[in-house]
């Protein structure tokens, strides 16, 4: 087993007097695909924007690649090499997949944007993701469809060399086969050796493609299982209850106080 | 179904997709090879139907424009009138092309007129009162003047906004040293005071957040009463100087009419060129050589049929010689090729139609969306800065009615009829010399068929208004057709 990429230890967050991350502790481990599975209100995003630097942390421990690291905001994350891909593709719909792609880091020689060097980069990380679908990496983003503007999206992220990858309900609004190229997508995020973090609320696509499954309940960490352990109904139970046998929160008048 | 489970997880709505399985890199072969003509040409159709109109629209209409009113009128399609058509058209294109920056974040900016108008008469201050503009305004507006020059460079340092901010001081050190005139520094101060101008407008919209149609919809009110007041009820302040004179009326001569065309012809195959190559060595997907030389060569042949006409003398009587390319003709042509490139080339371009393409997007790439926001206002009122000194020097005085009545409504008629949306994000400077050549031919043609002044008002809005609806319903084909 590798070194865990992205290590949280302890982590608070309160906004004003509503606690909402009560000493959350995870691990995401290289090569794997770790999902994050709560009920709404689980504090599910704030943990997504906490990592992403978007909310300070009150207290807690964020070591990155062993090393403890203080995460001020998105710009830090994406230098250290997270990278998020939000609900809303962070998208804009005039332009096409390269300039997309490169939004905010356009390569430039002499001052001038590099168009060819973009696209062929472009180019090779789709071919590396084997996304088939876009005709060309110069279509423009107003005419593809949800399936590859999430993929376009997810691609966006692991040009930058990016080690951890967090996805945000990545196939919420997506048709069947839409979702399929999508949860392809994220295993072949997660063999390229990166540490892949899948918000998710559809138990399906969870157990397809989550090596480990961590459950949030109520800004609490119920129990991280893996995925082979543990069946559907066990996480259902987390979710709703916290604790499920003898898994999660010892007892639920403990995590009352 | 004992189908290989590799073309299970390969389900796409793609029909190319019948051979499962492929090397990674062969799924863009279709985007690799160079394409054919009829390709280029059947790729070109098929985004023209997806909605992506372009300037195709505002091309056609310029065409048939031209054949109407050569039917209809002798005198239309004469060289002297056609070079007078340039040099009418000119300072309403140059104007367009500063909003086209504008409506690209869709945004509006209704001050741009009576900006110009501030600029023009701040010119001629400068230059009848020999540098002496605290004599020319007197003291009060004159400390008030330079106030908010000292403000346009505080906003727009805040803002970061360097352009801005350096052009606002290079108006105050003009303004405040009293150097003699001469027309070039007027020229620059008018730019100058445009950019100062510009800086108040976009901080406004940027940081403070008050929509750009409510900004701007005060500033021209504001802007209108300032020319009055630096002019004077009833004034009207005279140009007579011959450098300013010639940038609307003056020609070039036979030898730089010539070196114009082998500039203009020779750095657009240059630069077309090496990117087609470029592209071709990398292997990435090109239009067909032929197609680029074919189109190289027509703008060539055009280019040379209009220097040589432009050449010849077209005075209408034999007193004097009037020949070349008009001034102004060059001065768009630099306009545009700057603003191309700037718009095209660079990453600030690039933000530009990614602010107005989806800001939250922008926010969320690192852009400093306001930054952007405030500097495309900056742009604005420098080009209706230069605008102004057309226009100006065309009539050889400014008024006090100077970039008022119906200088901006044109301007912005000019970007939108050339293409440019006014929902943001779609747009290209090119648009706004189409769209100003349009509706210069309607005004000029409209005049010489001795229309009155209600006709050519119906008309020109009647164009505008059709224009805004092929954009419109442009962009709900461009929805319906992208899934």
């Amino acid at each position: 087993m590798s070194e865990p990429i992205l290590e949280l230890r302890g982590i608070n967050k309160s906004f004003g007097p509503v606690h909402v991350l009560h000493d959350i502790d995870l691990v995401v481990n290289p090569g794997e695909v770790t999902a994050l599975v709560g009920d709404n209100g689980a504090g599910k995003s704030t943990l997504v924007k906490c990592i992403a630097g978007i909310h300070p942390t009150d207290s807690g421990e964020v070591l990155f690649d062993g090393k403890p690291v203080d995460i001020k905001g998105p710009r830090e994350a994406a230098d250290l090499g997270i990278e998020v891909v939000y609900q809303d593709l962070a998208l804009a719909d005039n332009l096409d997949i390269v300039q997309n792609m490169f939004l905010g880091r356009e390569r430039t020689k002499g001052g001038l944007l590099d168009e060819t060097d973009m696209e062929q980069a472009a180019r090779k990380t789709l071919a590396s993701l084997s996304v088939r679908t876009v005709k060309s990496v110069r279509t423009q983003v107003s005419s593809l469809s949800g399936g590859q503007r999430q993929t376009v999206a997810i691609a966006k992220a692991v040009l930058w060399n990016s080690k951890v990858v967090l996805l945000d309900e990545p196939t919420a609004a997506l048709g069947v086969a839409q979702t399929r190229q999508v949860l392809d997508l994220v295993r072949r995020l997660a063999e390229q050796g990166l540490g892949v973090v899948l918000i998710s609320h559809n138990m399906n696509d969870v157990f397809e493609v989550a090596d480990r499954i961590a459950c949030l309940y109520l800004g609490r960490m119920a129990a991280v299982v893996g995925s082979k352990d543990v069946t559907h109904g066990q996480v259902v139970e987390l979710i709703t209850a916290g604790r499920s046998g003898d898994l999660g929160i010892a007892r639920p008048e403990a995590a009352t106080i | 179904m004992s189908s290989e489970e590799g073309s299970m997880t390969d389900t796409t709505e793609s029909p190319a997709q019948e051979t499962p399985q492929q090397g990674a890199i062969s799924d863009f072969g279709i985007d690799t090879t160079s394409q054919s003509t009829g390709e280029a040409v059947r790729d070109y159709w098929a985004r023209v139907r997806g909605g992506e109109l372009g300037s195709l629209p505002a091309l056609l209409g310029l065409v048939v424009l031209l054949i109407v009113f050569s039917s209809l009128s002798d005198t239309f399609f004469t060289l002297g009138n056609l070079a007078n058509l340039l040099q009418q058209g000119a300072s309403i294109t140059i104007i367009a092309m500063g909003l086209v920056f504008v409506l690209l974040l869709g945004e509006i900016d209704l001050s741009a007129g009576t900006a110009s108008g501030v600029t023009a008469a701040v010119m001629a201050l400068h230059l009848i009162h020999n540098g002496n503009l605290l004599g020319g305004m007197g003291d009060t507006v004159f400390y008030v003047f330079c106030g908010l020059l000292v403000l346009a460079i505080v906003l727009a340092a805040v803002m970061k906004v360097w352009a801005g901010a350096a052009l606002s001081a290079v108006a105050l050190v003009i303004a405040g040293v009293g150097i003699p005139a001469n027309a070039w520094l007027e020229m620059l101060l008018a730019v100058c005071v445009g950019a100062a101008i510009g800086t108040i407008t976009g901080f406004l919209v940027a940081k403070v957040g008050i929509p750009s149609f409510v900004v701007t919809l005060a500033l021209f009110l504001v802007w209108g009463g300032v020319v009055l007041q630096l002019i004077g009820q009833g004034g009207t302040l005279g140009l007579r100087d011959d450098t300013i004179f010639n940038v609307a009326n003056g020609n070039l001569d036979f030898v730089g009419s010539w070196a114009l065309f082998v500039i203009a012809v020779g750095g657009y195959a240059a630069v077309v060129l090496t990117r087609h190559f470029s592209r071709l060595r990398r292997g990435l997907v090109a239009q067909p050589t032929t197609l680029v030389l074919a189109k190289i060569g027509a703008l060539a042949v055009l280019a040379a049929v209009i220097t040589y006409a432009l050449s010849l003398n077209r005075a209408p009587s034999n007193l004097v010689v009037i020949e070349g390319v008009p001034f102004v003709v060059p001065l768009v042509l630099v306009l545009l090729v700057i603003g191309t490139f700037v718009l095209d080339r660079t990453s600030y371009g690039r933000h530009i139609y990614a602010v107005g393409g989806n800001k939250e997007a922008a926010r969320r790439a690192g852009i400093n969306v306001e930054r952007i926001r405030m500097s495309v206002f900056v742009i604005a009122s420098s080009a209706a800065a230069i605008g102004a000194i057309v226009y100006s020097s065309k009539v050889g005085s400014v008024d006090p009615n100077a970039g008022g009545g119906n200088t901006l409504l044109l301007s912005v008629g000019a970007a939108v009829i050339g293409g440019t949306s006014l929902f943001g994000g779609k747009g290209r400077l090119r648009d706004a010399v189409i769209g100003g050549a349009v509706l210069a031919i309607i005004q000029n043609g409209m005049g010489l068929l001795k229309q009155p002044a209600a006709v050519v008002f119906i008309v020109t809005g009647l164009v505008l208004l059709l224009a805004a609806s092929v954009d419109a319903l442009s962009r709900r084909r461009a929805a319906t057709a992208a899934r």
